[in-house]
């Protein structure tokens, strides 16, 4: 950081200066950086946060969850009208509720100690598994959106497109075992990659904002299938329900670890996926161009990329890994048939999911099966505690919050701004006055 | 009102912004605090306004010890600042601009707009600023803007003024007549602490100068001090401040531009059917106060403006209505004006803003992957041959200061086969050092027989490097001079004049 808050550039069109700009150090040196502009910068700091706010954010997360569980737990609420005759019942009901709560999400989501064999036991872990793969194929998708600098909040509606993309493929063409199974995901990747891409182009083309554009092609893509789903193209015959037919059984996703378990393939096409998607954004020219538009689209420009392509190129790849949750829905967690509900909510999860891993393939792959977990386990912990599983919904949405709101979490952890210049570690200021000196 | 810093530091993290400073501004006097980029003195004035707390030091105003939280303390202490961009609100008149964050208020809560504009026209009166109080901030030029601003300060009984910059958005004559302005100011008895890093400005107005290089002090200079004294003593060593350059060898004319027209977003005519050619081996400088039709002219070259009429042709082939793509394909370098919102990713290495412009084949792409390993022994070599300072190649872009950033825009253009070389406001916002360099390479490209398109709003960077001087004025060209003309009359033609008896190289400001 040679370059102190000093120096602004002398563009007339750049507003920050020092007033306006220098509340405090903080911001005076992250604005020798001058991003482009204000929104931008907050979008950046929101999906670019360090790998520690997201940690401690679910801590901090997981630790409020705790309080409201407590708070709404009848025996605490009984023990806490006599407190100050004998407080000690309070806390031990507080521990009690509390405690015996996340050991049943553990239970529910990883290790089951309590059954009787290994297998058994491990269940929990599969079932995590299972129900982080669409939620790291559409936080992929999501991620890959926020790396462009597009918001894709058209997780449903492309992951209801792809479902019925694929879910049609998957009862209507009777192919052999193996093709059958490879068209049915193809026509759902398209099928998303479509949807996603609409977007893309609506912004490209006419400048509309993707953020309105995706939420109105979800009630777009809503009312399609609900439609369709009355209609022969996709309800099961004879039936008056909008429901489809279930999948051939050459088109459903086989499972990888027997019938006992619900693991299916799926979850290894997702690590393909993260591959990909790795590669893509950190290896590709592609991604090159993608990152760079992501970051300063103007910088981008004026080095001829062509920005309103990338915006199109970026959309349908989203959309399509968008898809490929879909895709794993319809052909591996309801095989037998699905209705205008296939989605679960996953298009909205994997927003959060991509904030959490930080637009990063890997760490979206990680904070997947942490939601993965927090879905498993949830159920396990309102069967066993009688806890409502919407505690759970509380604990994802504060996890959102709290990233969103780094300052918040330096403050409660103590930690150094980022943003201002490091503190010195031993040997570093030498170098950084040497620099200094000799480019002056 | 006598001001005095002792031993001001300011720290942030690690790097220490300002060391024991110790100023001291005699009332009725001009005091200028000469630094480079990034040498500390804006933060020195942050302190002083408030806006930053010291660690160490205190502010005293004639003897007593000031404690200033926050602006507001600081203009009730009779401090006032004029910054480098105008804190006005376009939309408003004047009188409303200056009443703005002290507004008195009459019957039920109305504003007193009369008290105010009273109070503009009395100051306005006192200086001759000749300023009217219901105009429209968004009509005035930017010299009255910056009087506006000093209003502003005044009517708040400012005793110590602060100007930051304050000549960077002028034309030469609005910068004289801002000279004119302080010394009025200061003949009434108003401290005045100038901040600038121009050598010749300092010399002309100043009583004192102190001069501030990376947060300390280095040492008190007197007004009649030489430029190269000034300047070593600026940058710590000796600096050479004109480039040498031989006279240019020009060829044939390579870049001819015929009746350019751009309209910008609004529906404006920003360049206004201009022409011009460029030969391969000489410098055109375009000269001209800022927006003038400069930024969009150069942006029209590169195709980065939708709305273009008229005819761009380097070396006979046309490159109206290509692509940016295009247009780098075709041979263009382009060192855009502002680096950090144009020429590079903040956020990405020094490698990866070195092939920003060339993410699209070989070298390196290929297959649609990055060469990586290519890259990085690229990067290695051109750090080294522009001189770019830095920990490594993976060092992000952003954390670098100006003078280097804009060596690796320079290295990343220059790298490229050329066939023409654009380089709008290089060195603005940089270090001395940095400057020289820039400079430099400018030559260096030219003596190579590529021509050169320099953009400056800086008439001394004009006059170092320009063969022939090209002067706009509200986007159309006024007159194409040689590069020995005198900065006087360079001056009257940014305001649009042809002086008399002056003989433009090309009457008609057209080519062919």
């Amino acid at each position: 950081m040679s370059d102190s808050p000093e120096n602004k550039p002398v563009t007339p069109s750049s507003p920050a200066s020092a007033p306006a700009s220098a509340p405090g150090p903080g911001t005076a040196a992250t604005s020798a950086v001058e991003p482009p502009s204000r929104w931008r910068t907050t979008f950046n700091e929101i999906i670019g946060g360090s790998v520690m706010i997201s940690i401690l954010a679910v801590v901090l997360a997981i630790v409020a969850g705790g309080i409201l569980i407590a708070l709404t737990d009848e025996n605490v609420q009984k023990a806490s009208v006599y407190f100050f005759a004998r407080p000690g019942d309070t806390f031990a009901e507080i521990w009690k509720s509390v405690s015996g709560a996340y050991v049943a999400l553990f239970q529910g989501s990883v290790y089951n100690f309590k059954r009787p064999d290994f297998l058994d036991q491990i269940k929990p872990l599969t079932e995590t598994l299972t129900f982080a793969t669409p939620l790291i194929a559409a936080g992929l998708g999501v991620g890959l959106a926020f790396r462009v600098g597009m918001f894709n909040i058209g997780g449903r509606g492309q992951m209801l497109i792809a479902a019925a993309c694929a879910g049609w493929v998957g009862f209507t063409l009777h192919l052999p075992w193996g093709l059958h199974l490879v068209v049915a995901i193809l026509a759902g990747v398209i099928g998303g990659g479509i949807w996603g891409g609409i977007a893309g182009l609506l912004k490209a083309r006419t400048g509309a904002h993707e953020v309105i554009v995706t939420i109105m092609l979800n009630y777009v893509a809503f009312y399609l299938v609900s439609y369709l789903l009355r209609t022969p193209v996709l309800q099961a015959p004879g039936s008056n329900n909008p429901k489809s037919p279930p999948i051939d059984p050459t088109a459903v996703l086989p499972d990888l670890l027997g019938p006992k378990f619900n693991l299916h393939l799926g979850f290894i096409l997702v690590i393909a996926a993260t591959v990909f998607v790795w590669w893509l954004l950190n290896r590709s020219a592609l991604g090159f161009k993608f990152r760079a538009v992501g970051i300063n689209p103007n910088a981008a420009r004026v080095a001829g990329i062509d920005v309103k392509n990338m915006y199109v190129y970026a959309m349908l790849i989203s959309g399509g890994l968008v898809g490929l949750a879909g895709v794993f829905q319809v052909l591996g967690t309801v095989t037998t048939g699905f209705s205008s509900g296939i989605d679960a909510g996953i298009g909205f999860d994997a927003i959060t999911v991509a904030l959490l891993g930080r637009s990063k393939p890997w760490g979206i792959f990680i904070a997947g099966i942490l939601f993965g977990a927090f879905k498993a386990g949830g159920f396990a912990m309102q069967a066993s505690q009688g806890i409502p599983i919407d505690i759970v919904t509380v604990v994802q949405s504060l996890i959102v919050l709290f990233i969103a709101a780094p300052p918040l979490i330096r403050t409660v952890f103590r930690l150094p701004d980022p943003s201002k210049p490091k503190k010195p570690k031993a040997p570093k200021p030498a170098p950084v006055t040497r620099e200094a000196v000799a480019a002056k | 009102m006598k001001l005095e810093l002792r031993g001001i530091t300011k720290r942030f993290g690690a790097l220490t912004a300002n060391d024991h400073i110790d100023l001291t501004v005699e009332p009725g006097e001009i005091h200028c605090l000469l630094g480079e980029n990034g040498a500390g003195k804006s933060t020195l004035m942050n302190v002083l306004y408030g806006l930053y707390q010291a660690d160490e030091g205190e502010i005293v105003l004639d003897d007593v010890v000031q404690h200033f939280a926050g602006p507001g303390d600081a203009m009730n202490a009779g401090i006032g600042m004029v910054h480098q961009h105008f804190m006005l609100i376009p939309v408003f008149t004047v009188a409303e601009n200056v009443m703005l964050g002290h507004e008195q208020t009459g019957f039920a809560g109305f504003l007193d707009l009369s008290a105010a504009r009273r109070r503009v026209r009395e100051i306005s009166d006192q200086f001759g600023f000749d300023v009217d109080p219901d105009a429209l901030v968004d009509d005035l030029p930017v010299g009255v803007q910056q009087r506006v601003e000093i209003i502003k300060a005044l009517s708040r009984d400012a005793k110590v003024l602060v100007f930051d910059e304050p000549t960077a958005v002028l034309t030469p004559q609005e910068t004289d007549e801002l000279m004119a302005i302080m010394r009025q100011l200061k003949e009434a008895g108003t401290s005045i602490v100038f901040i600038t890093h121009k050598l010749r400005e300092v010399r002309e107005v100043a009583d004192r100068i102190t001069v501030i290089r990376l947060g300390k002090v280095v040492g008190e200079a007197s007004p009649t001090a030489t430029n190269a004294e000034l300047a070593s003593l600026m940058v710590g060593r000796a600096v050479e401040l004109t480039v040498h350059k031989d006279p240019a060898k020009p060829g044939a004319p390579a870049l001819v531009v015929s009746n350019l027209s751009v309209i910008d977003a609004r529906g404006q005519v920003v360049v206004n059917d201009v022409s011009f050619d460029v030969k391969a081996g000489e410098i055109l400088a375009i000269a001209g106060v800022q927006g003038n039709g400069q930024t969009e002219l150069t942006e029209a070259l590169m195709g980065l403006q939708e709305r273009v009429t008229g005819e761009v042709t380097l070396d006979g082939k046309s490159l109206s209505g290509l692509s940016v793509r295009k247009v780098l394909d075709s041979g263009v370098g382009f060192v855009p004006e502002d680096r950090k919102e144009d020429g590079l990713v903040g956020e990405f290495t020094i490698a990866e803003n070195l092939m920003l412009d060339r993410s699209n084949g070989a070298p390196f792409v290929k297959g649609g992957g990055l060469q990586l390993a290519y890259l990085s022994t690229f990067a290695e070599e051109k750090s080294k041959e522009f001189d770019v300072r830095s920990q490594g190649i993976g060092t992000e872009v952003g954390r670098l200061s100006g003078g280097n950033q804009q060596k690796v825009v320079l290295a990343r253009e220059l790298s490229r086969g050329l066939r023409l070389f654009v380089a709008a406001q290089p060195t603005r916002g940089i270090d001395v050092g940095s400057i020289e360099f820039v400079h430099k390479r400018i030559v260096a490209t030219r003596d190579e027989g590529i021509p050169v398109v320099v953009v400056s709003t800086e008439l001394d960077e004009v006059v170092a490097l320009a063969d022939r001087i090209a002067v706009m004025y509200r986007g159309g060209i006024v007159g194409i001079v040689p590069g020995t003309t005198p900065r006087d009359i360079l001056g009257l033609m940014m305001a649009g004049e042809i002086p008399a008896g002056v003989e433009p190289l090309d009457p008609e400001g057209a080519a062919a």
